[in-house]
């Protein structure tokens, strides 16, 4: 069963078309990546995805249902989830307080809650609170959960920004360059951990990636963009040799060697 | 209990290794010292004794200003909480206190309804001027909030000014003053009591939101917006939540004011009263409730202390002000260092 489907999307920004007619479908339970050059308009599919951005033609069907007009927050709450490529943490807050915050959407107390503690209330915080915790040790980051973010490694922040999207129990998580900055143990514990997402946590996971060490490894299924427009898709065999995907990156290549 | 004891643990080997600044050690150590809730609330138990006390042993000057603060402390905290929490600029806060003050009013005065009886009304009101001022305003971009208040403050001014039901320039004079289960609230001790009630209300209710799930949106909120949104806070909705329950706690302290005053006119609520109150918060350390407190209080016996130079006075304010944000932009109240 296909958990998103995108057909036909275009994002404008005036005259450069950041995502041209995009179409392809994300199978359920599945681990699948989007690769490109630089500028190939991964990021700003994502924003698409997300609510962040308004494509101007098309449409993207979750679970069935167009999230085109919806807002970040809505989606969020219907189950998809996402990191961001450069860290969005809430710097000056505790692990602890980043990782509820992803609950929020899954809570429901108001002013009378908060003001009076009734036990629903209650056992709603501390709902909040077990699944924190639960999230914050998947990722491996409980022992640092009354540190501030901005004061973690760069690693951590990185599990923050994990365990943030996970609280938020996603049906689909969307990671923008989740291994930039990280060094080679930390990407081999982060293809554990994505496989681990999708196989303990039934959480289809989809991807952008420059590492295509990675990319090939942990996807079942890549598609690539370059210059907005989606040139291949297919298992990471096939895209490696298919000619167009070899021109755009050695393409790049050339022009940052010249 | 374990957990807490680590913590502690961590945190006073965290000072240990800083070593830097022995002011800042003892403020942390004043922290740790407060996380346990015995010392707490045995402080807490011992300063509302003596305020209770305070004003059978003290002057009817002292009283007075003492109520004047009690005042400040549940608007300051009221604007707290939209400019602190929910980091959005108001600069026209008094208006609310105006709509609670002239509903009370009005309806005492015109209709001879019960003080009691106006409390709901009032704050019926001032959720729909927050709605009113904030539900359009808020969907653009925040800083939009600052020009909307600051003109919707003018224009309560004026409608109060040119209107007949508001009693144009002269206001509502007599108002009359309730009885609480049959004592007649008439001496001054009576609205220490009632502004000190409301003012312990306030304190309760701002920690409450604080520590709760809206008050953990807020925080997030003003630390990055976008990452808000994407944890599926939404962000509009939340900010107008905190803009109205500000709003509601200074029309509720308007409409004690009305009582107080037993008159009031177009000119108990000018702008300079809402940047007053807007300083205060800014004053006392935006966001952090002792803080805010403290700025309170500031903003209310500064004036009163220095009455003795006359006009200066607001002047060596200003500047005293000024030498504050430059060297201290976080405000008065010192923060946590662990
Ligand atoms: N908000 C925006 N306004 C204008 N142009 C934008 C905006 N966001 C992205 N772009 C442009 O859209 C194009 C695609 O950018 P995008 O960030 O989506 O690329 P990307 O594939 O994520 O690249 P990278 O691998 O470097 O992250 C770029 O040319 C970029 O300059
Ligand atoms: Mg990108």
């Amino acid at each position: 069963m296909v958990i998103l489907e995108i057909k036909d999307l275009t994002l404008r920004f005036g005259g450069l078309t950041a995502v041209n007619k995009v179409s392809f479908g994300i199978e359920e339970g599945s681990i699948e990546s989007l690769i490109g050059p630089n500028g190939a308009g991964k990021t700003s599919l994502f924003n698409c995805l997300t609510g962040f951005y308004r494509a101007q033609e098309g449409d993207i069907l979750f679970e069935g249902k167009s999230v085109m007009k919806m807002k970040p927050h809505k989606i969020t709450t219907l189950g998809m989830a996402r990191t961001f490529q450069n860290l969005r943490l809430f710097k000056n807050l505790t692990v602890m307080e980043n990782v509820m915050s992803g609950m929020h959407c899954r809570a429901s107390a108001g002013v009378a809650g908060a003001i009076l503690r009734p036990p629903t209330q209650r056992a709603e915080e501390k709902r909040i609170r077990d699944v924190a915790l639960e999230c914050m040790d998947f990722v491996g980051i409980l022992d640092k959960k009354h540190r501030l973010a901005k004061n973690l490694p760069y690693g951590d922040q990185r599990r923050v920004e994990w365990a943030r999207a996970l609280a938020t129990q996603p049906k689909l998580l969307l990671l923008d360059e989740p291994a930039a900055g990280l060094n080679y143990d930390e990407k081999m514990q982060l293809v554990e951990l994505i496989r681990r997402i999708r196989d303990e946590r039934k959480i289809t996971v989809f991807l952008i990636e420059h590492d295509m060490g990675l990319v090939m490894k942990v996807s079942e299924k890549i598609f690539v963009i370059d210059y907005g427009t989606k040139i291949a898709e297919g298992t990471a065999q096939e895209v490696q040799n298919n000619p167009r995907v070899i021109e755009a990156y050695l393409g790049k290549e050339e022009e940052t060697a010249v | 209990m374990k957990e807490k004891q680590t913590c502690l643990q961590s945190a006073s080997a965290q000072t240990a290794t800083k070593r830097k600044n022995p002011l800042a050690q003892l403020i942390d150590r004043l922290y740790v010292l407060f996380d346990d809730k015995k010392v707490r609330y045995g402080v807490l138990a011992v300063a509302v004794v003596v305020l209770i006390y305070l004003p059978m042993k003290s002057s009817m000057y002292i009283t007075e200003v003492m109520t004047t603060f009690w005042f400040h402390v549940v608007v300051c905290l009221g604007l707290n909480i939209i400019v602190g929490f929910a980091g959005l600029l108001s600069l026209g806060y008094a208006a609310f206190f105006a709509v609670g003050a002239y509903t009370t009013g009005i309806m005492i005065l015109h209709y001879g309804i019960s003080f009691w009886l106006t409390l709901p009304v009032s704050v019926l009101m001032a959720i729909i001027a927050g709605l009113a001022i904030g539900g359009p305003t808020l969907k653009l971009r925040s800083d939009y909030l600052a020009i909307v208040t600051l003109g919707f403050g003018e224009i309560i001014r004026l409608a109060a000014r040119n209107l007949e039901i508001t009693g144009r320039a002269t206001g509502l004079v007599g108002i009359d003053r309730p009885t609480f289960f049959g004592i007649a609230m008439v001496r001054i001790n009576h609205f220490y009591y009632a502004f000190l009630v409301l003012a312990i209300m306030a304190i309760f209710i701002s920690y409450r939101l604080q520590d709760s799930r809206l008050g953990r949106a807020w925080k997030c909120i003003r630390e990055d917006e976008d990452a808000a949104e994407a944890m599926g806070i939404n962000v509009v909705a939340v900010r107008l939540l905190a803009f109205i329950i500000g709003s509601v706690f200074g029309a509720l302290a308007g409409s004690f004011m009305a009582i107080k005053m037993t008159a009031i006119s177009p000119e108990s609520f000018l702008f300079t009263q809402s940047v007053m109150i807007l300083l205060a918060v800014v004053l006392g350390g935006m966001g952090k409730i002792p803080g805010v407190i403290l700025g309170a209080f500031a903003v209310v016996i500064f004036p009163e202390v220095f009455r003795g130079i006359g006009q200066y006075r607001m002047l060596i304010f200003g500047v005293v002000l000024l030498v504050l944000m430059i060297y201290r932009p976080q405000g008065l109240w010192p923060e946590r260092h662990t």
